[in-house]
This record gives structure tokens, C-alpha cells and sequence, in this order.
């Protein structure tokens, strides 16, 4: 017997050789199972993002195989590490080149708040500047937070609408940061 | 030939500047001169090339700031010579309403980034610098961040809620 | 600057059909701006250089660097001694356990208190635990460069049990915070000898395999041998120190120059390489493994010697006493509250103190002038310095060449900004 303990297929019709469910509940599993992360390591936490995609930790299991430097083809935008001031504009537009869906995860007590940082030249927090789906707090974070952080992100994604980016309540949130986008 | 050490340093220096060293010390045996800024470049330039001291090696330029006093900023330069394993350290004081201080750039190359450093947060003005810019802080920033008066923490800040923080 | 964009001053947040991407030059007869960073891809970290290239060949670049600037000493003046060691942990993020214990030399040296042998042999095993994980990135991230990726997956694996060697110490991973100004907080347990003894059995096969798998590479040596080649004139002039310097053939070590900690017990080789170029700094942190290796070796031996239970110096008026002593003596009690709200009677002076590094000389330039923090400190931090000739040696070099120079000076971006 093994002790592997088997994800719950979603609600749905199965018969001899198809298996069929609706298909929001279809895209979020897929979505959630193959979120490619664009690492935006800037200091410490990024070292721990450096073990967690290592052997011992290995971030490819939940699907995050290709760490993607190209905003647009990644899914999940990791923060880690602490954002100045003068990195901020670059976040920014990071963000903005990404191509929906997209979120954000700020890794670590610096990109959440600002972590020991309360300085003037450190940003205090990127929810700041941009909106922000899940906070692992740390300084740094285990592997094992940030895993969760990302577990969390799944949950997130398999539950949300396929037509989010189209939403007013989302579109107001993109308005509030000043972030522009054409619908793509 | 006697091992190079603090009192021979100090007697070779007198010998050759006798009226430029204006105060000395030994804090934690490390030698430390203060120099006026006139003479400042041919004092390195004596400490580099002499056959004897060879203090080819350009540790670190930084600064400090003495708001109480006159001359408010000073300008720390510290050297090492490799083969008698010794260190000094030179300290020019300089006045904090208009810093200004040759440039070391002629003799070390290594000391341009630590003089655009110095200049970013103290406001030294290094003559003759080829590249003085801000290195670490945001080009458009009009304070010189490390002088005393400047607060630590951001003062445009509006979501800290003083009742928290004791204030 | 014509209709070049400035891409820091106006962040383009909107992409449309009139958005200008192109100028109508002949791209064979301009020099191409290419902006390398401040995003990297091979976690470098946070710095960019904007070059200008003929084809594939930079002409000339400008280094940009404070996109990660926490202000490290501004915050030093604001806090007591005993709180900056969390913000040195975060200068050299990959080996903070010897930004740690300079900073602790340092107060020390300022206080003028004597340390025991064992506490001095105990840093010793630490700081060169924290020099191999160093080198373990730098070497790991300069095979990713080329390509190699699996030596790096497994030096990291090697990485992770240095870390059960911290988290038995001290409790953290990464950022350790490890030790007290007067030694340690507690004594290395049974667990914690058994792991490094462990780690030494078996860390030596595994940077053998690693070396095998780059050290007769022939694409290896083709893509690093001969690349960014310095001579030691030019790096002295630039204050180069560190694994780089000794690559290009000068000798300096702050352990063998100014020996700190009781490294003049210890028997170790500092390897120097010839010409200076990547080949040359990557066979000079592997053979710094084997010899850091060799010195903890010999301090497992030393500590043997040694009259157990000793780690810390017997300075109660700055080491903190044991709680349970707090709460039950009248003195212990005394200390801990001077201790903790600074009345402390420190000498208003000056002191340098440097130790190596994994990047080179990290020194502490601390003025005190009796009050609970630092007047003024300064941190003498190698990557910063080593840095400031990348963009002058880049001129003339292939991009990929200019990656590869760029992973094998190991700029740590906390220590290059602070």
C-alpha cells in the first residue's frame, strides 16, 4: 500500500475512457499545476529561492519546472528579497509586461513590509506598488514557507474565475496602482 | 634595516613634512594622522612610492561628520603596506558648508568608487574626479543622506501610526 | 539623447501601436544600447550595466548599482552593538556567519577583551563552514553560466547540510545572527560535532566529483581559460582582494597578514593562481575549500584539547548573563539591564578590523563615542570594491565573456550596496 495520498479529482461525470467537468474547473487545475515563476531575487530571500529549487526542496514538483526570466511567459511573479526605492519603477514595469493570468507572491518579511528595513530608501512593501496575491513572511522563509506560500497560490488559482482580468473589482485594483493594461 | 613600525613610520613622515601632520594617535595600534587638505595628495603620493613604507595598497575612503565642530566633515583614508604588514590611517577635516578635497583618483584607480560613495552620502566634492555622480542612492535625491541632521526613516511616510510607535 | 528612451525616467506601462521600439538607423553602422539588469536571469542579484555594443562586442559600459540600498550605516547609528548583527547578516547573505564574527571582533577589539582559545577555534570551524558555502555558489552559479547546471544541484545538496550544521548552532538557516560580542550564546552540542565531523567525511568526494566534472572540461576551460585575464598591477591598483587578487598571483590574506581569531595556529596553504582570468579564480575557490576543510580538521583536533564548556570570554559587564541567573542574582540582574538599555562604559575611540571574507578583506571601521550605538560605522565591503572595475575591464570582451567575468567576481548585491 503506498502512503501517497492522491489529489481529489473535481465533481464531474466519468465513464469508459473520458471524464467530463466544467471548464473553469478543468483550466484552474492546469493553471495551478504549471505556474512558471519569473524569480525576481534580489537579496537574501532569493538564496532561499536558490535551495528551494535545489534537490532537497524542489519547487519543479508543483509544476514550476521552467523559472522563466521573460515577464511574459511566466504565470507567478516571485518578490524575494527587499525592494528599494530605486528598484521600484523596474518592478513595476516586470509587472506590467507580464501577460495575464498573473500573480504575485512577495517572499519574505522585505517585500511584504519592508522587513528591518525602515529606511529612506526602502520600499516598505510592494503591495505599494503592486497588487499582491499571497505574503510568506520569514526573514528569510524556510523553503518549506515558501513551498506553502506557493500551495497556497494553487488554491487561489484552481478557485478563481477564467474571467478575471475582464471583472470590474479587478480592473478597479490594476486603476488604484496605476497600472494600465489592453485587456491581453 | 629595523622592522617598519609606528615610530619609524612617524619619523619619516616628519622628516619629509615637517609642518603638514597636524595631530597623531595610535588608537588600537593602528597609526593615525591628521593631515590638512593642501597636502593631502603629496603626503599618499609619499606614502605610495617611498622605497621604504611602500603603501601601495588603497584600503577604504570614507567620512565622518562632526556637526559641532568647525571643519565638520572629515575624510578618512586608510592604507596598508603588504610587505612590512602595517596600516595608516590619514584623516583630513574639511568645512561641512563647502567640502571640497582633492581627488585620489591619481594615484589609485580603486579610489573613484569610494569617493563617489563618500560623495553620495556626505556631499564631498572631489576635485578633479573623472566621474562624480551618486552611486548608491537615487539620482535624483537632493540630501546627502549619512549627515547628521538627515532622519533615518523616509519623513514623507503616512501609514505609520505614531500612537503605535510610542510617539 | 535623441529619440532613445530612458527607460528609469519614464517606465513604459502602456504598450501601444505608437510606441517607439525602433529608430530608423542602419543597425550595422550604430552601437547597440543594451541594458544588462537590473532583473538578471542567473540570480546575481541587483545590478545593471548599460553597454554599449558593436555586435556582439561591448564597446564600453556604465555600471549602475543601489537598487538594493538598505542604508546599512545610517541604521548602525540608531541601534546598540549587540542589535547590528542581524544587519550584518545581511551584507554577505551567503556567508554571514563571517560577517558576524568581524563585527563581534571588532567590539571586541574596541573593548579590549581577551577571548579563550576554545571560543577562538570554535569561530574558526564557523567561519570556514561559511567561507565553503560561499564558494559552493559562486563556483555552482559560474558552471550554471556555462551551462552546466547539475554541478551546481549538487554542491547545493552539500549546502543544505551546512545549514543543519547553523540550525543546530544557532538556530537559523541563512541568515544566522550566530554568536554574541564575548563568544556565543550557547555551547556546540554533541549533534552539532557530529554533523560537522559528518559533513568533512563527506564533502570531500563530492567537490571531487564537481571538480572532475569542470577542471579537464574542455568546454569549460574553452569558455573561461584566457577570459578577463588582470595582472596584479591593475588589480592593486583597483583594490582588489580576496579569491580574485590571489587569482592574479598576489598573496594577501588577512588570516596569514593580520591573523585574527587564533588563525596563527592553524596550518593552512593559500592557493594563488597565475594570469588571473575565470579559470584561475574558479581552481582558487576550490582549492580554498580543500584548505578551509583542512582547518577545520585541525581546529575538531584542537578543540579536543581544549577544557570543555568554555564559550564565552568572562566579561559579564558585556556578555549577557544566563537568564536563569537573571532572575535569581542581584548582579546578574544589574548586567542584564545595563547591558540591554546601554550604560555601558565603552572607550570613545577608533578601531579597523578586517577579516577575510569570501570575497575579500571585509573590514569594520567603527568610531565610538560612548553612547549605545556606533558614532559612525563603516563597512570596508570587497564586493563593492572588487566591482568598480567590471565596467572598464569590459570594454573589448564578447557579451558572453562579460557574463561569465561578471559570475566569477561573485558580487554579492547586499554587500555591494549596503
Amino acid at each position: 500500500m503506498t502512503n501517497i495520498k492522491l489529489g481529489a479529482a473535481p465533481p464531474g461525470v466519468e465513464g469508459a475512457g473520458f471524464f467530463a467537468t466544467s471548464l473553469d474547473k478543468v483550466i484552474g487545475l492546469a493553471r495551478a499545476n504549471s505556474l512558471w515563476p519569473l524569480p525576481f531575487a534580489t537579496s537574501c530571500c532569493g538564496i532561499e529561492f536558490m535551495a528551494t529549487m535545489g534537490a532537497d526542496y524542489d519547487l519543479a514538483r508543483f509544476g514550476a519546472e521552467r523559472p522563466s526570466f521573460s515577464p511574459r511567459q511566466s504565470d507567478m511573479l516571485l518578490v524575494m528579497g527587499t525592494i528599494a526605492k530605486k528598484m521600484a519603477p523596474v518592478l513595476k514595469q516586470v509587472y506590467t509586461q507580464m501577460a495575464e493570468p498573473r500573480w504575485v507572491i512577495a517572499v519574505g518579511a522585505c517585500a511584504s513590509s519592508g522587513g528591518i528595513f525602515d529606511t529612506y530608501s526602502v520600499l516598505q512593501g510592494i503591495d505599494e506598488i503592486i497588487p499582491v496575491d499571497v505574503y510568506v513572511p520569514g526573514c528569510p522563509p524556510r523553503p518549506e514557507a515558501i513551498l506553502d506560500g506557493v500551495m497556497r497560490l494553487q488554491e487561489i488559482v484552481k478557485n478563481e474565475s477564467l474571467n478575471r482580468r475582464n471583472t470590474p473589482e479587478y480592473k478597479a485594483l490594476l486603476e488604484k496602482y496605476g497600472i494600465q493594461t489592453n485587456n491581453g | 634595516m629595523d622592522k617598519l613600525n609606528n615610530e619609524i613610520l612617524f619619523s619619516r613622515l616628519k622628516d619629509r613634512f615637517p609642518d603638514t601632520i597636524l595631530n597623531t594617535d595610535e588608537p588600537y595600534g593602528l597609526f593615525t594622522i591628521e593631515v590638512d587638505k593642501s597636502h593631502i595628495i603629496e603626503v599618499l603620493e609619499f606614502l605610495k612610492k617611498d622605497e621604504e613604507l611602500q603603501f601601495i595598497y588603497l584600503t577604504d575612503i570614507t567620512a565622518v561628520h562632526y556637526p559641532e565642530r568647525d571643519l565638520s566633515i572629515g575624510v578618512v583614508y586608510h592604507l596598508h603596506s603588504f610587505v612590512n604588514k602595517l596600516r595608516i590611517r590619514l584623516k583630513v577635516f574639511i568645512n561641512g558648508g563647502n567640502p571640497e578635497i582633492p581627488s585620489a583618483t591619481v594615484l589609485w584607480k580603486g579610489a573613484n568608487w569610494m569617493e563617489r560613495e563618500t560623495y553620495d552620502f556626505f556631499g564631498v566634492r572631489f576635485l578633479d574626479h573623472p566621474d562624480l555622480n551618486r552611486i548608491l542612492n537615487m539620482d535624483d535625491m537632493e540630501v546627502f543622506p549619512m549627515r547628521k541632521e538627515y532622519p533615518l526613516e523616509d519623513p514623507n511616510r503616512v501609514d505609520k501610526k505614531d500612537y503605535f510607535f510610542g510617539r | 539623447m535623441d529619440d532613445r528612451i530612458n527607460i528609469m525616467a519614464n517606465p513604459i506601462t502602456k504598450i501601444t501601436n505608437n510606441t517607439p521600439v525602433y529608430t530608423d538607423n542602419d543597425p550595422q553602422e550604430d552601437l547597440i544600447t543594451l541594458n544588462l539588469g537590473p532583473t538578471h536571469p542567473a540570480t546575481h542579484g541587483v545590478f545593471q550595466n548599460v553597454l554599449q555594443m558593436d555586435g556582439e562586442r561591448i564597446v564600453s559600459g556604465v555600471s549602475t548599482i543601489g537598487y538594493i540600498h538598505r542604508a546599512f550605516e545610517k541604521i548602525a547609528e540608531h541601534r546598540p552593538f549587540y542589535q547590528i548583527t542581524p544587519l550584518t547578516d545581511r551584507l554577505n547573505y551567503c556567508s554571514s556567519p563571517i560577517n558576524n564574527m568581524g563585527w563581534h571582533m571588532t567590539v571586541e577589539k574596541l573593548l579590549q577583551i581577551e577571548m579563550p582559545k576554545r571560543v577562538d577555534y570554535m569561530r574558526v570551524i564557523i567561519m570556514e563552514l561559511a567561507r565553503i558555502t560561499d564558494h559552493i555558489i559562486c563556483n555552482g552559479i559560474l558552471g550554471v553560466d556555462t551551462g552546466a547546471f547539475s554541478g551546481f544541484l549538487y554542491l547545493m545538496h552539500e549546502r543544505e547540510k551546512i545549514y543543519e550544521i547553523y540550525e543546530e548552532i544557532c538556530g537559523s538557516r541563512l541568515t544566522t545572527n550566530i554568536g554574541r560580542i564575548g563568544g556565543f550564546e550557547r555551547d556546540f552540542n554533541e549533534r552539532a560535532f557530529a554533523k560537522i565531523r559528518s559533513f568533512l567525511k563527506r564533502f570531500p568526494a563530492v567537490l571531487e566529483e564537481f571538480a572532475q566534472l569542470f577542471d579537464r572540461n574542455r568546454i569549460f576551460i574553452e569558455r573561461t581559460s584566457g577570459v578577463a585575464a588582470v595582472s596584479p598591477e591593475k588589480a592593486l591598483e583597483y583594490s582588489w582582494s580576496g579569491p580574485i587578487l590571489r587569482a592574479t598571483g598576489v598573496d594577501y590574506d588577512v588570516r596569514a597578514q593580520e591573523p585574527y581569531s587564533s588563525y596563527e595556529d592553524f596550518d593552512f596553504d593559500i592557493p594563488v593562481g597565475t594570469n588571473g582570468d575565470v579559470y584561475d579564480r574558479y581552481m582558487v575557490r576550490n582549492e580554498e575549500m580543500r584548505q578551509s576543510m583542512r582547518i577545520i580538521e585541525q581546529a575538531l583536533a584542537k578543540l579536543e584539547k581544549e577544557p570543555k564548556g568554555i564559550f564565552h570570554a568572562d566579561v559579564p559587564e558585556f556578555y549577557l548573563p544566563p537568564k536563569e541567573k537573571v532572575y535569581n542574582n542581584m548582579e546578574a540582574l544589574i548586567y542584564h539591564f545595563k547591558i540591554v538599555m546601554g550604560e555601558l562604559e565603552t572607550p570613545k575611540s577608533e578601531v579597523y578590523h578586517a577579516v577575510e571574507g569570501a570575497n575579500g578583506e571585509l573590514g569594520f571601521y567603527l568610531i565610538n563615542d560612548g553612547g549605545r550605538s556606533p558614532y559612525r560605522l563603516h563597512f570596508r565591503r570587497p564586493s563593492f570594491i572588487n566591482y568598480a572595475m567590471y565596467a572598464p575591464m569590459s570594454s573589448g570582451m564578447l557579451l558572453s565573456d562579460a557574463i561569465i567575468n561578471m559570475s566569477s567576481l561573485n558580487v554579492i548585491a547586499g554587500e555591494l550596496d549596503a
